[in-house]
């Protein structure tokens, strides 16, 4: 294949899996805490309209992407105070902070509609950015883009490398072992769930911002859903996190090519079909493959807790 | 003085009543507050939202067709919550009902005869179970989760359904609008009340709550369905097998649904369009907790949730409150019901503080 058009393609994915690798980043260290947040959809939405109404009026990227991070992190600080001070049913209120945000968001974005902003800058690295091919593929993206990536190395090295991260880790796999040497088992899972937050907030942003520079109601489109699932298929480890996204925004461009290469043999709908069904396939793939996936969820993953005071 | 909270031995009965109520209170209180920081006029639009449609017949009727979908839904979503099977997906396997039930109308356009409402019913419930069998099978063969599977299918149903109506069950006579032909008066339900759209599909959701009653709190079928969801041990150690209850409960709130879908196209649209539910499914997820998980409950909680729906487009004509904000009202009453939870399983007491400082034990809340 000719590199002028291999290029651009792979950019696309790039840009594809950007939203999905950054709230999946943010549900994996919800979850490696013990936590089920089934509200990613909820806080990309919410996080996508109030990012595009930060940057429709400041008109600065900056805070259009703080607006997005913060308005995802006040949504998953609703769900904390359901779930962890007052111990709900997990499943539910994920559900519930889901619909409240798909209703909150087109609500707030009902005089968003229709209106331009400027796209998210691409950031040019002096040197790096001029380079034959990896240059354009590797060296031009936006800082929503280079942030996902960096975010993703973090986490790996946060839960891997600190102690911080080990008591994380700790506080999901057995809540009253952690309580029990000392450690605040809900203050850690709030700081948990407030991160998960502002990530599912930022890849909704970077929906707004950049994928496509505009609000339109639900334009998350069940990527928040896709970004839960991806937590399964990474086996709740960063770095397969990263291949994941990857993988599904190869699927999502695949399909959009193919929608968009003329000679359709097959008709659209049953394209737009395609990222659907790769979730239930690699879901199922991955539940059956091997005891080893289902051994690396936290043990404490969903199960409410309160320490008796 | 401090406050003190301690798990309850057993859920407060009274207290499990008074939540609902409580959390439609609340809802109100703050639907008011949001709407007025929106800039629109509170009162106004609560009562176009929660008192207008009960003035008169035609919201009456609007009341009970709306609230139908909801109820059956709700019905079977909740049989499965009980038994911590999460279906999330009802809206796509109402989606698929319709588009069953609906192609077998199609099918037999311009035919007559009384069976042909019958087939397109075993359709529709055929089509939703069908769409239900998916994340049942996944779930028990594999172990995949039923939440992801099962809100999956939705977004394919959709583009299914749109795919038909544009493409082979278009209406060729509809100037290319994305439709399929009007069915035929054989496969319409019948109306009830003259002058009004309420169809015999609001009879048939309140035998389905009778039914659902009779079976979760009357037979060993919802013993064994609320076993496996409160104490899955004890449920295993008594041979309740947790295949058979996720298979059950999933393919029963597939047909419900499925069956719900059909009443919606052969009832008030009357063919099949792109868009037939305003999000049913989805809100029959609340219906079911606001009614507590129990079919009359839930009966109560639809008309509640309906009134919301017929309200939110009063709302708009009047004052042009978008849309969106009957969405917004709902998850929020769903907020206030898990919130009153706590309270339900909890005691909250002012105690005075102890003069000792014993390491406090930790304890599992049982969910």
């Amino acid at each position: 294949m000719n590199l002028s058009i291999l290029v651009p393609l792979l950019v696309s994915v790039i840009t594809a899996a950007t939203p999905l690798l950054l709230a999946a980043t943010g549900e994996l260290v919800v979850e490696r805490a013990g936590v089920l947040n089934l509200g990613v959809e909820g806080m990309m939405l919410v996080g996508a309209i109030c990012a595009f109404a930060a940057m429709f009026i400041t008109g600065s990227p900056i805070l259009a992407m703080l607006a997005g991070a913060a308005a995802g992190a006040v949504l998953s600080a609703l769900f904390g105070v359901l779930v962890l001070t007052l111990a709900s049913n997990q499943v539910a209120t994920g559900l519930a902070l889901t619909l409240f945000g798909l209703g909150l968001s087109a609500l707030m974005g009902a005089n968003f509609v229709g209106h331009p902003i400027v796209p998210l800058a691409k950031l040019a690295i002096p040197g790096l950015s001029s380079l034959p091919v990896i240059g354009p593929l590797l060296f031009s993206h936006d800082a929503l883009v280079y942030l996902s990536v960096l975010m993703t190395g973090a986490v790996g090295w946060f839960l891997n490398h600190t102690r911080g991260g080990l008591i994380l880790r700790g506080v999901g796999e057995s809540d009253t072992s952690a309580h029990s040497i000392g450690h605040d088992v809900i203050r850690i899972r709030y700081y948990a769930v407030l991160f998960g937050g502002a990530m599912a907030g930022l890849g909704g942003a970077y929906l707004s911002l950049a994928y496509t520079p505009m609000w339109v109601e639900g334009m998350t489109a069940g990527r928040g859903w896709i970004a839960l699932a991806l937590v399964v298929f990474a086996a709740w480890r960063p770095w397969r996190v990263l291949a994941g996204a990857y993988l599904f925004g190869g699927v999502t461009v695949l399909q959009l090519y193919a929608q968009g290469s003329g000679f359709v043999l097959v008709p659209t709908q049953f394209l737009t079909m395609l990222p659907y069904l790769a979730t239930i396939v690699v879901l199922t793939l991955m539940s059956s493959g091997s005891v080893r996936s289902r051994l690396a969820a936290p043990a404490c993953l969903g199960k409410p807790f309160r320490p008796v005071s | 003085m401090r406050l003190k909270v301690e798990p309850r031995r057993q859920v407060s009965k009274p207290l499990q009543y008074a939540t609902p109520p409580l959390s439609v209170l609340g809802t109100v209180v703050a639907a008011f507050v949001l709407f007025a920081i929106m800039g629109y006029d509170p009162l106004r639009a609560l009562y176009d939202l929660f008192v207008a449609p009960l003035g008169n017949v035609q919201g009456l009727s609007e009341l009970a067709l709306k609230a139908s979908p909801l109820v059956m839904i709700g019905v079977g979503l909740a049989a499965g919550f009980r038994a911590n099977v999460w279906n999330i997906g009802a809206e796509g396997q109402l989606m698929m009902g319709a588009i069953a039930g609906g192609g077998v109308a199609l099918a037999f356009y311009g035919r007559e005869g009384w069976w042909i409402l019958p087939l397109m019913s075993l359709a529709a419930v055929a089509g939703g179970m069908a769409w239900a069998a998916v994340p049942a099978f996944l779930k028990t063969r594999f172990g995949v989760s039923e939440i992801l599977v099962s809100l999956m299918l939705t977004y394919v149903a959709e583009q299914f359904l749109s795919y038909l109506v544009l493409g082979p069950w278009k209406d060729p006579e509809g100037m290319n609008f994305p439709q399929s032909r009007m069915f035929s008066d054989s496969a319409l339900l019948p109306v009830l009340f003259d002058g009004t759209r309420v169809h015999a599909g609001v009879l048939v959701s309140l035998l389905v709550v009778v039914v659902a009653w009779v079976v979760m709190s009357r037979s060993i079928l919802g013993f064994e369905i609320r076993t496996v969801g409160l104490a899955p041990a004890a449920a295993r150690y008594a041979g309740f097998s947790q295949t058979r209850v996720v298979w059950l409960t999933l393919l029963a709130t597939g047909g419900l649904a499925g069956l719900a879908g059909l009443f919606e196209v052969a009832g008030p649209i009357g063919q099949l369009i792109p868009k037939i539910t305003p999000g049913y499914g989805f809100t029959a997820i609340i219906v079911a907790f606001l009614g507590r998980l129990h079919p009359l409950g839930i009966l109560l909680a639809g008309l509640v949730m309906a009134l919301s729906y017929i309200g939110a487009d009063q709302a708009q004509v009047d004052m042009g409150l978008p849309n969106a904000a009957t969405g917004l009202v709902q998850a929020m009453l769903l907020f206030f019901l898990l919130a009153s939870d706590f309270l339900v399983r909890y005691r909250v007491r002012l105690v005075r503080p102890a003069a000792t400082s014993e390491p406090a034990p930790a304890q599992k809340a049982t969910a």
